[in-house]
């Protein structure tokens, strides 16, 4: 176990997979008038504990988890892109990093505190 | 696409926002167009339409961009008009083969899409920012 990570959790590894999902979901947005072009996105459960098993990568990760997207209504020039889902994913996501973030915030005020010895 | 370094979401929605300004700029000069008149049918007005491709740098990790500009297969529309200056000798002049209803769905559409990638910017932004502030 590398030294962030026992200082961090798993939240140091979340918080990259968060921002590469973020990328994702972007990307998807990108591409929403893009014919033919397929959305994908991770499982992010199965992202994160990929990335935080032994020998575990983000990278390594973002590739076992990857899928694509199944559209709710097909359409007809093969774009699985559906703005409504990568919109509320993209929000969701966005408050999930937050989150992380925060988390990371309080280890390290519990960190600094105790190096400070209060 | 060969990029110097790795693509971020900046990359992603501001090359989405450019594409999209592409779009928005055929439509302006479709709209512009629409019933203009001329004398014969090959040199009557066309709409013009860009055609999206995308860029992918890893799987998943893809920004869009504008491929190439197609005129479009809307035909101009012979109108009888001998009184029209233009008019051929058969007294017909041809007016622009444009659909102003789906050039103006079209325009909504493209800027549709570009406040999407703007709001994307704006929240990349301020996590970017939140995340910079971390331990301070």
């Amino acid at each position: 176990m590398s030294l962030e990570d026992s200082l961090f959790g798993v939240h140091g590894k979340a918080l990259a997979l968060r921002s590469q999902r973020l990328e994702l979901i972007a990307s998807n947005i990108a591409n929403a008038s893009t014919p033919g072009y397929k959305a994908r996105d991770i499982d992010f459960d199965k992202a994160l504990a990929a990335a935080t098993s032994q020998q575990g990568s983000v990278a390594g990760a973002l590739e076992t988890a990857m899928g694509y997207r199944t559209p709710l209504q097909p359409s007809s020039d093969g774009n699985t892109v559906e703005m409504s889902t990568e919109q509320t994913l993209f929000a969701e996501n966005a408050v999930k990093y937050r989150t992380t973030l925060s988390f990371l915030e309080g280890r390290l005020n519990t960190i600094t505190r105790a190096l400070r010895g209060e | 696409m060969s990029m110097d370094k790795p693509m971020n979401i900046f990359d992603i929605a501001g090359r989405a926002m450019s594409a999209q300004l592409v779009r928005l700029n055929a439509t302006a000069s479709n709209l512009a167009n629409a019933g203009s008149v001329s004398g014969n049918e090959n040199q009557a007005y066309r709409a013009i339409r860009p055609v999206f491709s995308t860029i992918v740098e890893k799987p998943g990790v893809a920004t869009v961009k504008v491929d190439k500009v197609v005129t479009s297969d809307t035909p101009a529309t012979r109108r009888h008009d001998p009184g029209h200056p233009l008019a051929d000798a058969n007294g017909d002049v041809w007016e622009a083969g444009v659909d102003s209803s789906a050039e103006l769905v079209e325009m909504v559409e493209s800027a549709r899409m570009y406040q999407n990638n703007v709001q994307v910017i704006q929240t990349a932004k301020s996590l970017l920012l939140e995340t910079i502030r971390l331990g301070k």
